[in-house]
């Protein structure tokens, strides 16, 4: 999104440094907790990448940093009943869905109390009382699944919505296409989410995206489309709201929310692709830098309340990883327990040193 | 009681009788309604059932297939039909890295009782893409289940079994038993996935198949009894994930030798995994080499000629018997006569 598309949303702050507009207290209430929740997600992740470099979480850790905004705006949206499907960066998903901050890390550390008991890791994390159904690693594998799962409520006339978040990458791959002309025919219920941060790790959505309004692609499928200022989480959350109701009727949607990613892809990512000046206007778009801002010119925070939740989430983001780090590794002897459901006949419980027969004794010489 | 059918009939009621008990049973695919199926199994389904438990779909292999993933984790029973298992390579993402992981990456928590139609086959010039049978890309992943029925008992008593498994089934077809026919009891007894069959005793010689080949293996077991007085044992694997090794090994230890066949290819296949669990669980029981007869290694040429030459005969499966039973020695065809 241009920066005259981001100033000109009502109540953002411009790069320009005016005043937006004043918020409603209903707004005002709501802005100050989306804040509040948004700066548990920023000490979140933080902490995350720290226990990546304590070599405390392993493999791939993708982090929200960023996306703070959109994330709190899209699932505030969500009724407690409706179901999220997301991709691989997802911490902040799953703790808005309000799954507690220490089970969301004690996954990203590989323990028991994991969301996913240690099986998923950072790109996997799933809990079926919060409704939300993954975390996964393979860029669009989510689509097909969501779309699926709305197959399942409109089958039996249920009035649950599900949400499918993505990257802006994943709308140049085939499941993209088959997931909305499913969904499209279907008549699901369901709201698609570009999260757009404009790169799918270092290659532009430019070079990658023949139409680079990524909203627009919905018209291939006569489905409705919008596209929302992902770095102010009320105009996501209203934005969000309405793509919900939509689906809800039966009306599928495809909701492109532009935001910013403040790190590089992963963990270990750099980010040297980007330049100088594109960095240095990253920080200034900071959701938590603008929200914060924008809380105290309305007079909603002041310099000790910002402090003082910005402690509090710091404090929950440090009892995650204590109770992560205290959380026992799963026992070897459990690395059975998940392959099948339901139990079945000459499953092999060979551990990879083992024989598949009992050697036999060698044969005695006869004398 | 019995009644004897096709195979496809038995799949046919099968799948009837499934949806008139469950009604999270659904299906899906390409083709299945008003069409009534390429091979017609859905035939008549539509019009029974309605559109909303047999679901037409866009061809979009990954798609529907994902999709019926999706509505598995919801707790539908999905039966998903892909025309041939060759379309099912579109959808290899969402078998492989979602269907048969979801179960485990999510520490069990969901669970995908879904089901995947599918028959492989070649010799009825299709050429390449057309007439694989790549059922192991998907017996090789835990957490998948793989069954491949050669009778239309077995068609019936495995779909049973397969539509009420909590994991992602692939059930493999073949075009050449659709029109197969045999006994089916009635009622309701699902087979055990996981359990091979031996589907005839002996004491000569092994002979091990699935699906197709299992069909062969009896039929050829029965020719050389008659012709050539023996006596020949086999084993129907009926399922390939998990692959029932004692029933392999035990039979083995009975006859000391033993060929596999296979309709696909030789080098990685699954005859390459029973050779090795005889290896493992009889090596001290063989008295020859285990004979595998599989295809040749070519992607499958149009020409009749060609295509002919490529894929496993009857006579290359009696050469294989014969050849081992030369190398045992002891049990010379020849001898018997």
């Amino acid at each position: 999104m241009s920066e005259r598309t981001r100033s000109a949303k009502k109540g953002s702050p411009s790069a320009d440094g005016s005043v937006p507009p004043g918020l409603t207290d209903e707004e005002g209430r709501r802005l100050l907790d989306f804040y509040r929740r948004m700066v548990v997600i920023r000490r979140f992740e933080e902490r995350a990448a720290r226990g990546y470099t304590q070599a405390l979480i392993g493999g791939y850790c993708h982090l929200n940093l960023g996306e703070e905004a959109a994330v709190v705006g899209l699932v505030a949206a969500l009724d407690e009943r409706d179901y999220l499907f997301t991709n691989y960066r997802e911490h902040g998903y799953a703790i808005e869905r309000g799954i507690s901050p220490e089970r969301v890390m004690a996954e990203l550390y590989g323990r028991v109390d994991g969301v996913s008991k240690g099986w998923g890791g950072s790109m996997h994390l799933f809990d079926v009382d919060h409704r939300l159904l993954g975390g996964y690693g393979i860029v669009g594998g989510q689509l097909p699944l969501a779309t699926g799962a709305a197959l399942a409520i409109s089958y039996r006339g249920s009035d649950e919505v599900v949400m499918c978040t993505m990257g802006d990458g994943t709308t140049n791959i085939g499941a993209f296409h088959e997931s909305l002309n499913l969904a499209a025919l279907w008549h699901l219920p369901i709201v698609y989410v570009i999260i757009n941060n404009r790169l799918g790790m270092g290659t532009t959505v430019e070079k990658s995206s023949a139409e680079p309004e990524l909203a627009r692609r919905a018209a291939s499928y006569r489905m409705a489309s919008a596209r929302v200022d992902g770095l102010d989480p009320l105009a996501t959350y209203e934005a969000t709201r309405a793509a919900v109701a939509a689906a809800r009727a039966g009306a599928p949607f495809l909701l492109e929310v532009v935001s910013e990613r403040l790190r590089g892809h992963s963990v270990v990512d750099p980010a040297k692709y980007r330049t100088a000046e594109e960095v240095e206007a990253l920080t200034s778009h900071d959701p938590i830098h603008t929200v914060g801002a924008r809380l105290m010119v309305e007079g909603l925070l002041d310099a000790a309340g910002l402090a003082a939740l910005d402690e509090e989430a710091k404090a929950i983001a440090e009892r995650a990883s204590a109770f992560a780090e205290s959380s026992p590794h799963p026992d070897p002897s459990t690395l059975f327990d998940y392959t099948y459901a339901t139990p079945v006949a000459n499953d092999l419980h060979r551990l990879p040193g083992e024989p598949l027969f009992a050697a036999r004794p060698r044969p005695t010489e006869v004398a | 009681m019995m009644a004897v059918m096709t195979f496809r009939q038995a799949l046919h009621d099968t799948l009837r009788d499934e949806m008139h008990r469950d009604e999270n049973v659904v299906l899906m695919g390409e083709e299945i309604g008003v069409f009534e199926g390429s091979y017609k199994i859905t035939a008549g389904l539509l019009s029974e059932f309605g559109e909303r438990r047999v679901r037409d779909t866009p061809i979009a292999e990954e798609g529907f297939t994902g999709a019926a993933i999706g509505a598995a984790m919801l707790g539908l029973r999905p039966v998903v039909e892909i025309m041939t298992i060759n379309f099912s390579l579109l959808a290899l993402d969402q078998i492989v890295n979602h269907a048969a992981k979801i179960y485990g990456m999510f520490g069990g928590q969901a669970r995908v009782p879904l089901v995947i139609r599918t028959p492989g086959g070649g010799g009825q010039q299709l050429g390449a893409t057309h007439s694989q049978n790549i059922e192991l890309y998907y017996a090789f992943v835990p957490g998948m289940k793989v069954v491949a029925p050669s009778t239309p008992a077995d068609a019936k008593a495995l779909l049973l079994a397969a539509i009420r498994d909590d994991d992602p089934v692939l059930f493999l077809e073949n075009l050449a038993l659709y029109n197969t026919k045999g006994d089916v009891p009635d009622g309701d007894a699902p087979a055990e996935i996981g359990r091979a069959a031996v589907t005839r005793r002996g004491s000569d010689l092994t002979l091990i198949g699935y699906s197709r080949t299992a069909f062969v293996a009896n039929q050829v077991a029965q020719e050389l009894a008659e012709t050539e007085g023996l006596d020949i044992e086999v084993v129907d694997l009926r399922s390939l994930r998990p692959l029932d090794r004692t029933t392999i090994v035990e039979s083995v230890k009975r006859t000391s030798c033993a060929v596999v066949l296979e309709d696909d290819w030789l080098t990685y296949g699954i005859g390459a995994e029973v050779a090795a669990t005889i290896s493992d669980g009889a090596f001290d029981y063989l008295d020859a080499p285990v004979r595998r007869v599989a295809m040749a290694e070519v992607p499958l040429p149009y020409s009749k000629v060609l295509e002919t030459a490529a894929l496993p005969s009857h006579e290359d499966v009696i050469n294989a018997v014969y050849q081992t039973l030369d190398a045992v020695g002891r049990r010379r065809p020849a001898a018997r006569r």
